[in-house]
């Protein structure tokens, strides 16, 4: 067990155990656009892909990283797209109804 | 200055190497912005009057994540642009498009292309220490290649079972668990087998022709994994897949040292935990429950029951006696997303609130087939959200509540989860629609709901049925309700 393997594993823990707090505070209404917008963040793994197809220490290396690139991205650009559609919907009180009902 | 050094000394670790060359120090200062954006992000979706905020703040700690790592020193960049390209193609426009039913489905489909990028990453490692244009060989830590190992047997494992669960949610795939004689056994040793696979790799790294091994059970092992789930626990599935995805991201921090993918992982990985939590719960099951239990096989229905007899009415009954009413709770399931009923169930909504009588909808946590699914359909259609309320904060509310409709929801409402020990459901917190005045069940047919069991509600007596399809005779009711003010 190195060092380095510690510290990242302290981030690790506090990082989940943070998550964990303000996760739990998350409305269950908003359920899904939580997993979407996670989904979203999660896919912060695009600046590995990035590294691995800007090096181009190997063709493999260049072939996967540029896959890996799309496939991150795709989740990005989608997640925070939908999210935002998704949360642009949930409304409070619309206006008051244009015309009352009639009686 | 010294603390620029210090900062770039400890963005070493951060980003893999420890020159301290001012574009490092750039991409460790966005990094750490985007890690606080990140956490803020999630804070803010706490609420939906600071969700938008939430989203906009991951959006920035995104990009600036990007800027960060482009500016590394000697990338080229048109491979990356490929991949910006290509992603932007595949992920845009399915945000535009996509019907807000289609959740589920673009959900699943999301977990498998993150966990896609994680596998790639991990397989494109692994190769870069045995083959790379220096031509010499780094050989790995045992400590990195373990957690490499995991890194691509999770990641492998998701993107093949969030595949399986898309097929699943998109009706590809049978809904139904797909199940064989021996099915646990045998998926316990394929999966003992990639964990065999990578203790060997994390003890001999040079072996690699252990590393397609590995790529190959773990990809198997997600096929297997998912086959026996049944279409009511895609919610548990779905936030367990989250949690594998965020945990994938994260284990490549370890590997790279990049401490901003291992705190994103973590969050991802905490929030899926979190869901499938909650999932459970709200059916009173565990995780191995969920995932070995192949639970809404089609169960051989007690032959020879006696035929009890159910009160079927129209819509124009319904109309009448929810007009004399002064509370109706909709509770929405499965059924309303499939026949598309959300902009029907809102007219009905409007015409009952213009008279007066207080609706609210009670949501169970597993309706429908991801968490929060009926939330969003309905605040889709644009009925306000308070008006949607938690099965815990409503059940309260159903002795004084003059009609209870189910639409489209069946075993969240089966009163035999309370009393019938012997029911699969027995011990599942439901909703309490049988305790309204009346009840009132829109449902295609006599046919036992998912998970194959008789639902006792509907042979109440203050239980009538609405037989058909949910937008139609939702959209009948609220037709009756609009002619009979008109009057």
């Amino acid at each position: 067990m190195n060092l380095d393997f510690a510290n990242n594993l302290y981030v690790f823990v506090l990082a989940a155990f943070l998550g964990l707090e303000v996760i739990k505070r998350v409305s269950p209404m908003l359920h899904t656009p939580l997993m979407s917008l996670t989904n979203a963040i999660s896919a912060i793994s695009v600046v590995a892909a990035i590294q691995i197809a800007g090096e181009g220490r190997s063709t493999l290396a260049i072939i996967l990283g540029t896959l890996a690139v799309a496939a991150a991205f795709t989740n990005i650009v989608g997640g925070f797209m939908i999210t935002d559609r998704m949360l642009k919907m949930f409304k409070k009180r619309e206006a008051p109804a244009a015309a009352p009902a009639k009686h | 200055m010294y603390m620029l050094h210090t900062l770039a000394e400890t963005g070493g670790t951060l980003a893999g190497t420890g020159d301290a060359s001012l574009q490092k120090i750039f991409e460790i200062i966005t990094y750490i912005i985007a890690a606080v954006l990140f956490i803020l992000a999630l804070k803010w979706l706490s609420a939906p009057t600071t969700a938008r905020r939430g989203n906009f703040a991951g959006q920035i700690g995104m990009l600036l994540a990007i800027v960060g790592a482009l500016m590394g020193h000697g990338l080229s960049y048109q491979w990356i642009i490929v991949g910006f390209v290509l992603g932007a193609a595949i992920g845009a426009p399915m945000a535009i498009w996509m019907p807000m039913t289609a959740v589920p489905q673009r959900t699943a489909l999301s977990h498998a292309f993150g966990a896609l990028a994680a596998a790639l990453v991990g397989t494109a490692h692994y190769y870069l220490f045995f083959y790379n244009n220096t031509g010499l060989v780094e050989m790995p830590t045992h400590t990195n290649m373990a957690i490499l190992a995991v890194e691509v047997l999770l990641g492998s494992l998701t993107f093949t079972g969030s595949l399986m669960a898309f097929g699943k949610l998109q009706e590809i795939l049978p809904t139904r668990p797909m199940v064989f004689k021996g099915q646990n056994l045998f998926n316990f040793v394929i999966l003992g087998a990639a964990i065999a696979t990578g203790v060997a790799l994390a003890i001999f790294p040079d072996k690699t022709f252990l590393f397609p091994v590995l790529l190959g059970l773990a990809t198997l092992f997600g096929v297997l994994l998912i086959m026996p789930i049944g279409g009511a626990d895609m919610p548990t599935v779905i936030a367990l897949l989250n949690s594998y995805a965020g945990l994938s991201a994260s284990l490549m921090g370890f590997v790279l040292g990049n401490k901003l993918l291992i705190i994103a992982g973590a969050l991802d990985g905490a929030s899926g935990l979190i869901l499938s939590i909650v999932m459970c719960k709200a059916m009173n099951r565990s995780f191995t429950n969920v995932l070995f239990g192949a639970f809404g096989q089609v169960q051989t229905a007690a032959a020879g029951h006696e035929k009890k007899s159910v009160r079927s009415g129209t819509p124009e009954e319904a109309s009448q006696i929810m007009d004399a009413a002064q509370s109706i709770i909709v509770i929405p399931g499965y059924g309303m997303a499939v026949a598309q009923a959300q902009h029907k169930v809102r007219e009905m909504f409007d015409q009952l609130t213009k008279r007066g009588i207080d609706v609210k909808f009670a949501i169970h946590p597993v309706a429908g087939r991801m968490p929060g699914h009926m939330n969003v359909l309905l605040a889709e259609a644009e009925i306000p959200y308070d008006r949607l309320v938690e099965m815990d904060d409503i059940n309260g509310e159903f002795p004084q509540c003059d009609v209870a409709l189910v639409i489209g929801a069946n075993d969240v409402v089966n009163p035999a989860a309370r009393h019938d020990k012997s029911s699969p459901i027995f011990g599942m917190p439901i909703i309490d629609a049988d305790k309204a005045r009346t009840v009132m069940a829109i449902k295609r047919s006599m046919n036992p709901g998912f998970a194959g069991i008789e639902n006792e509600l509907y042979y109440a007596d203050n239980c009538m049925m609405l037989f058909g399809d949910a937008k139609a005779v939702v959209g009948g009711v609220a037709k009756e309700l609009a002619e009979s003010a008109a009057h």
